[in-house]
């Protein structure tokens, strides 16, 4: 099939400084077993492809799933058509664009692959481990479920690329509600951050077949737990509330098309500036922040972004110090400022966009049990549940679904309804202490949104577990 | 397009065996998407996609797969029929579902939309010159959009809607911007003119010096948009009943304590004024309105088929997200031209951004204002305010401290375009608040 697309491709290919097929192919099932009854299995089947022109200064799209030289005659047409339209119009002169010549193929790790177990036996694993959630009758909602992704992609150009990519994803998810009267709480296994790259065997790597027995007691444990109290004091983050502040506040922040100024509309701008680069004290000396594409398993990996360029682990922020944005060709050349190859799209569909691949904050030298000790008033928390943040990425907000009050060195009282609130420009410098590589984690999230039109995206974080000094913490009604 | 679906949807029905059903959709748009910063084009392109799913039952085993398809009818009739082939041998390997529940009653229904979109050249030369000596960003979206449903009992329906959307804004600088959409299904010049003049009115309001106020409560005007935003959060698993029976709700207090809004709140899933099809994924048709709070009590909810076999109740056309598509709240009595008068001294809002719970089973919501936010002195707007955070319960705002709603209602058509443009909409008032709390 690919050999006939590209035929296809060279086919239509109208005549324009530069033209690039990219082609999707995404399989997707979702399997569910909800208070132990098997929901039907649900496969998805998208493919299809994006011709773009750059061309006297314009750049344009087609897309579409008629893979036929008709239908790829079509997108090329369109492409071409508002290339030409927007010449001299555009926020780039596009002429100026050098795309990568590359000729490379990827495939990230899949040691079991999921096609390899049967249905019958995933849905033998969810029943097991949804059963283990009905612990007690306070339980009132429970549900285990996998969600698995195969996605294939091919980058050809006009200019001889050829790239072709091939990835497996895993979102594994457990979820147990308890309720008294008016009082509902909720544990999950990391909301959907456990997820990889790989197949069955991520499984173990990110406990699926043990948590649920600690989900369940979690969540009733906190059905009697007080409110969390209202006072500033230090916040020890667990990796997966740890991700989403590095998401939230670090990540969109440093994307560059936030700052130039593409997402003002819709996701917003950033209160970095251009230039901040290179000198801006984001965080404590602790905070080193990576954009890491070596790490096979987590979920954003791969060789090269969806313009063709390759990927690089690169600082952006190191001891402290604001070194590089988010951003692919096009914003780097916009902005003049260095950033990483992370121009991204959804799906064959939309066009690319500075989007998060791999962030990861980088581990220290604590271990858990010395940051706990290290504490003389201060809380634990865990799992997200709440997100808020201003259109800027500074006065944010964040909840999480668990927390336990830390008291002179040792874990206390568990609370319910823990938040905290801070602004961007200054939480980060409030980093006191953070955990080494065995507390580290390497998480993501599948939900990532944003772009005109909108788009959602696979990013991986990794995180170990931090301490931040004086920060307002609070609790519910 | 839709005799396109129907001859498939044929095709796979004479596919059908024996002690088989098949239930199928049918999703497709053909969307112009132009893309703006600093009144110049970041991205332009043009997408065709469609897309069908089948759901083959046989007894009380069945099995739905979903796939893209391309356009052609040859390809599209072995596509479908390789999918049927790979249902039909999954059957044996799924566990009966005891939840399955279908329509049974052919009832077949079509809304078929007339094609008056502008000439996309022109549009974009409308936008651009909109645009000459203002920063604008944004985006604009035209195109068909379709819909339709079959099953092999016999039902057809159809939706189709060409639609246009510029959702824009104007910026002044750093976070102060006008945001403004123009939507509809046939172009105005002078519409388009006046929404442009009066965002640029709004601008200039924004450079004057601003103003900062401290947290605490302030009395607040919501405009329509930003109570939106906050009505879309109950929307979020507080309209469905199986949220409800799970004790999930953000709305948990009106059940478990009796907790009531104002009698001045009436929310209805209201189809027969929307623009969304009538027809979900089991082949019910929704019904032309669900009341949901009624005088400020919790009455009906969104039932799915599945909740409905759940929890031996009739579905009322709900999907399987039990959310409304077509939200309406009903108006009060305050003339919008005395809003501000009404507010007297206070922050008029205009959108609210990136809300969440705090504190979800008492329904307290964060989040940001955005955009034009002015203070509001004596009637009168005085000046533009910085960003401010919020955290509030709905019992308070549309509750104990609500005001006064006005009699004007906005429809707003549902800008968004995650996998496809939306065909949901919201038909709010605007909401004076009293004691409205701000936190950061």
């Amino acid at each position: 099939m690919l050999e006939t697309l590209e035929s296809l491709f060279r086919q239509v290919m109208p005549r324009v400084d530069f033209c690039s097929l990219r082609f999707v192919n995404e399989r997707q099932e979702y399997v569910s077993v909800r208070q132990d009854v098997p929901q039907p299995v649900l496969r998805a089947s998208d493919v299809g492809a994006m011709i773009t022109v750059l061309h006297g200064g314009g750049m344009g799209y087609g897309a579409t799933s008629e893979l036929t030289a008709s239908g790829l005659r079509w997108a090329a047409d369109q492409a071409a058509y508002w290339a030409r339209r927007t010449a001299g119009h555009s926020v780039l002169d596009f002429r100026k664009i050098k795309p990568p010549q590359v000729s490379a193929e990827y495939a990230g790790p899949e040691e079991v692959p999921w096609e390899t177990v049967s249905l019958e036996d995933k849905y033998a694993l969810l029943m097991q481990e949804c059963r283990r959630l009905k612990t007690d009758d306070r339980i009132v909602y429970w549900e285990a479920a996998i969600w698995h992704t195969e996605k294939e992609t091919l980058y050809v150009t006009s200019s001889g690329s050829r790239i072709f990519q091939r990835f497996s994803y895993m979102v594994p998810y457990l979820k147990a509600t308890a309720n008294a009267k008016s009082i509902t709480q909720t544990r999950t296994l990391g909301g959907r951050g456990y997820c990889r790259q790989g197949g069955m065997e991520m499984l173990d790597g990110v406990g699926f077949r043990t948590a649920a027995p600690q989900i369940a007691a979690d969540a009733i444990a906190l059905l009697s737990a007080p409110n969390c109290p209202t006072e500033k004091m230090d916040l020890v983050l667990a990796p997966d509330q740890a991700i989403l502040q590095v998401h939230e506040s670090v990540g969109h922040p440093l994307e560059l098309d936030r700052i130039l100024g593409d997402e003002r509309n819709y996701a917003g701008t950033s209160f970095v500036k251009p230039e901040m680069f290179g000198k801006y004290r984001y965080g404590s000396d602790l905070l080193n922040i990576t954009y890491d594409p070596t790490r096979p398993e987590q979920f954003s990996s791969f060789a090269y972004d969806d313009d063709g360029l390759k990927a690089e682990m690169h600082f952006l922020i190191e001891k402290g110090i604001l070194r590089r944005g988010l951003g692919g060709l096009s914003s780097q050349l916009r902005s003049g400022i260095p950033g990483v190859a992370n121009s991204r799209a959804s799906s064959w569909n939309r066009p690319p966009i500075d989007r998060m691949a791999n962030l990861n904050l980088e581990p220290g030298d604590k271990s858990f049990d010395a940051i706990i000790a290290g504490v003389r008033r201060g809380i634990f928390m865990r799992t997200n549940c709440s997100w808020s943040i201003d259109d800027s990425r500074n006065k944010f907000q964040f909840g999480c679904e668990w927390a336990q009050l830390i008291q002179h060195g040792k874990l206390t009282a568990v609370v319910r309804n823990p938040n905290y609130r801070g602004i961007s420009a200054t939480f980060w410098r409030s980093l006191k202490m953070v955990g080494n590589e065995s507390t580290f984690e390497v998480l993501g999230t599948p939900n990532c949104g944003k772009g005109e039109p909108n788009q959602i995206m696979r990013v991986g974080h990794a995180a170990p577990v931090c301490v931040f000094g004086e920060v307002d913490v609070f609790g519910g009604e | 397009m839709q005799q396109y679906f129907y001859e498939l949807a044929d095709h796979i029905t004479r596919g059908i065996e024996s002690g088989e059903v098949a239930l199928i959709t049918f999703d497709a748009e053909q969307s112009e998407f132009v893309r703006f910063n600093r009144s110049a084009v970041r991205q332009p392109g043009s997408v065709a996609q469609r897309y069908l799913s089948i759901d083959l039952i046989r007894k009380q085993r069945h099995a739905r797969s979903y796939t893209a398809l391309a356009g052609d009818a040859s390809t599209d009739r072995k596509r479908a029929d390789a999918l049927l082939a790979e249902l039909r041998e999954q059957l044996p390997h799924v566990p009966e579902d005891p939840y399955l529940l279908y329509s049974t009653e052919v009832h077949s229904t079509e809304r078929l939309g007339e094609s008056r979109l502008p000439d996309r050249d022109a549009a974009l030369g409308a936008i651009l010159d909109a645009g000459k000596g203002r920063d604008l960003v944004g985006i604009y979206a035209q195109g068909g959009i379709f819909s339709g449903f079959a099953n092999s009992l016999g039902q057809r329906n159809w939706f189709s809607s060409y639609s246009f959307n510029l959702d824009w804004s104007f910026y002044l600088q750093d976070d102060k911007a006008v945001k403004t959409s123009y939507a509809g299904f046939a172009w105005d010049t002078a519409e388009f003119a006046r929404k442009v003049e009066s965002a640029a009115e709004q601008l200039s309001i924004l450079a004057r010096p601003p103003k900062t106020v401290q947290p605490g409560q302030y009395r607040v005007y919501l405009a329509p948009a930003a109570l939106a935003e906050f009505t879309a959060m109950l929307a979020w698993d507080g309209f469905g009943m199986k949220a409800h029976r799970t004790k999930s709700t953000p709305l948990l207090k009106m059940i478990e304590e009796g907790r009531r809004l104002s009698p001045a709140v009436t929310m209805r899933e209201n189809t027969r004024d929307g623009i969304a099809p009538n027809f979900q994924s089991a082949g019910f048709i929704k019904p032309d309105e669900v009341v949901l709070i009624e005088k400020g009590s919790y009455r009906d909810t969104l039932v799915s088929p599945r909740t409905a076999k759940e929890y031996g109740v009739k579905p009322n056309g709900a999907s399987g997200s039990e959310s409304p598509d077509s939200f309406d709240m009903d108006g009060g009595d305050l003339p919008l031209a005395e809003a501000a008068q009404r507010l007297d001294t206070g922050v008029y809002i205009n959108q609210l951004w990136y809300l969440n719970y705090s504190d979800r089973p008492a329904c307290r919501i964060t989040g940001m204002t955005r955009f034009a936010t002015f203070w509001v002195e004596n009637g009168r707007i005085a000046a533009p305010l910085a960003v401010m955070r919020f955290d509030e319960t709905a019992y308070r705002v549309l509750g104990e401290n609500l005001v006064s709603l006005t009699r004007e209602r906005e429809f707003m058509p549902d800008p968004h375009t995650y996998e496809a443009r939306s065909t949901s909409s919201a038909r709010l008032p605007g909401a004076v608040v009293d004691k409205f709390t701000f936190t950061l």
